[in-house]
């Protein structure tokens, strides 16, 4: 105790009220985590004609313990030949930038850990910095699987990034600010205020859709998941972990997902804004409800396009990223550009 | 062309294919839950062996060894001997189950109906040499599932 007053001096309450909030948003986040993996088993069993997991307690909902009491039972393996230090490092690489983007991500207009001005581009700055986790992970294996889905995955990510870039360039043009908590008030503002044709998913629609697909893309999801494609390379990447390892890998693929829904809720449809009026009073009020049917609906089209799309052929990948979704949004960015300076404009 | 065009970038296809999953999301689901449902099963489906016995308690078998010789995985282990009434009785008969493929050739073969193929599937070995079965343990499976041997050959002997 008289090391961390000397350590933080008057505030050390600050600190604790700090770290106390990392839980408050960590743990919920961890919880919906474990229960999404489940219901993507079941959802894709339904989507299958199957009844998926229904063993462990009524009807399956325990078996995302099950599943974790499994993982962290198992042996941790190293491969002989693996970089043992990276080999450690790499998951947690991951995982932790994941979580790190939490800090900015604003559940309703007061509540938000930390309110900084550049939240977007801290944003796109950390969910970048995870592919690092990646190539270290796909390195450290020293496994032609792993490095091969490793390489797969950050040449796919670096060309989705500059799609979903453009795509947030479009949502920055029209509300005029990097903060996440402006962004999704200026979705309430505008000519076409308060209703649901100002969000932005209406007007910046192409966007909105590459923001989508780049977003799949980037979680490594089906049908964009070369790099840990099963027929070709066992698991990719995390081809050598194994036990509580593996898990963080899940782990991290969930977060981003999650994440990524997260994100194109508060760009693109809103956030925690009602799509009805205002007079109907409790339902059409803004709350962190919204936001979560919004994450919701999002997280099941992610379930939905795996259990519907085949996987793609890697230059295709490479081909739709470059070759389509860039000129569709350097395209709309000036379209963007020439509607608001018109007199047309829905934002002024 | 330009059909073509709108055809990939209105993404009718992929819509297509959302339908197609979403309509069976809502359809019945086909799963059967294993060990409390099962499907049903031919009196003729072949699976864990057993040696019969007539109603007076004399084991039917004969010890001609024609199952031995017919089968294909050389699965059967047969040795005889003379019975102090003059009959040819067999003193060992072992089946190694790993080795037999289940073709039915040795109840075919049997004079007798001795050796028969029940619809007991649900079997298993943990440690090597669980699954060699030797003449006692046949006959305990015959004795214990004489019912069942009796209702699926009655069931199936119009047929053959």
């Amino acid at each position: 105790m008289e090391t961390l007053h000397n350590l933080f001096g008057t505030n050390l309450g600050y600190v604790v009220w700090k770290l106390l909030g990392v839980i408050v948003i960590i743990i919920p986040l961890i919880i919906f985590v474990a229960y999404l993996t489940l219901a993507e088993r079941k959802i894709l069993g339904f989507m299958h004609a199957r009844l998926g997991a229904n063993r462990v307690g009524p009807k399956g909902v325990l078996q995302p313990f099950a599943d974790l009491i499994k993982f962290l039972s198992k042996e941790l393996i190293v491969p002989y030949k693996a970089s043992a230090g990276i080999f450690y490092i790499a998951p947690l690489i991951i995982l932790v930038c994941a979580l790190l983007v939490w800090a900015v991500i604003p559940f309703s207009p007061n509540l938000v850990f930390a309110n900084v001005n550049a939240s977007l581009l801290y944003v796109i700055a950390i969910s970048s910095f995870g592919v690092y986790g990646i190539i270290l992970a796909g390195w450290a294996g020293n496994s032609k699987y792993s490095f091969l889905g490793g390489v797969r995955a950050t040449a796919q990510m670096i060309s989705y990034e500059l799609a979903m870039g453009f795509a947030l360039v479009g949502v920055l043009m029209v509300s005029g600010s990097l903060n996440l908590v402006e962004i999704v008030n200026a979705q309430a503002a505008g000519r076409l205020g308060g209703s649901i044709l100002s969000w932005n998913w209406i007007p910046l629609f192409p966007l909105f859709l590459v923001y989508l697909i780049s977003g799949i893309a980037e979680t490594n999801r089906a049908p964009f998941d070369v790099c840990e494609g099963e027929s070709e390379l066992v698991a990719g990447f995390f081809v050598e972990y194994s036990g509580s390892r593996f898990a963080l890998f899940m782990l991290s693929e969930y977060v981003n997902m999650v994440l990524i829904s997260t994100l194109a809720s508060l760009m693109f449809l809103g956030g925690w804004l009602s799509p009805f009026p205002k007079s109907w009073g409790i339902i059409g009020h803004f709350s962190l409800a919204w936001l979560c049917v919004k994450i919701c609906i999002l997280l099941f089209g992610f379930i939905w396009y795996r259990a519907t799309f085949p996987r793609y052929r890697y230059d295709q990948i490479m081909r739709l990223g470059w070759k389509v979704f860039l000129p569709i949004t350097l395209i709309w960015i000036f379209i963007l550009g020439a509607w608001i300076v018109s007199p047309l404009s829905i934002w002024q | 062309m330009l059909k073509n065009f709108l055809k990939t970038y209105l993404l009718t296809e992929l819509i297509q294919g959302m339908r197609i999953t979403w309509k069976t999301m809502l359809t019945p689901k086909v799963t059967l839950q294993y060990p409390e449902e099962k499907t049903p099963l031919s009196p003729r489906f072949r699976a864990l062996h057993a040696l019969r016995r007539y109603p007076n308690g004399e084991e039917r078998c004969i010890g001609c060894k024609l199952c031995e010789a017919v089968c294909p995985a050389l699965a059967i282990t047969i040795d005889t001997e003379e019975r102090e009434d003059g009959t040819r009785r067999t003193t060992r008969y072992d089946i190694d189950l790993i080795k037999c493929i289940f073709c039915g050739f040795c109840e075919e073969a049997c004079p007798v109906d001795a050796i028969v193929e029940t619809p007991l599937h649900e079997y298993h070995g943990e440690i090597r040499g669980d699954l060699m079965y030797s003449k006692e343990m046949l006959l305990a499976i015959g004795d214990k599932y004489e019912p069942i041997i009796a209702k699926t050959r009655e069931a199936d002997h119009k047929y053959r």
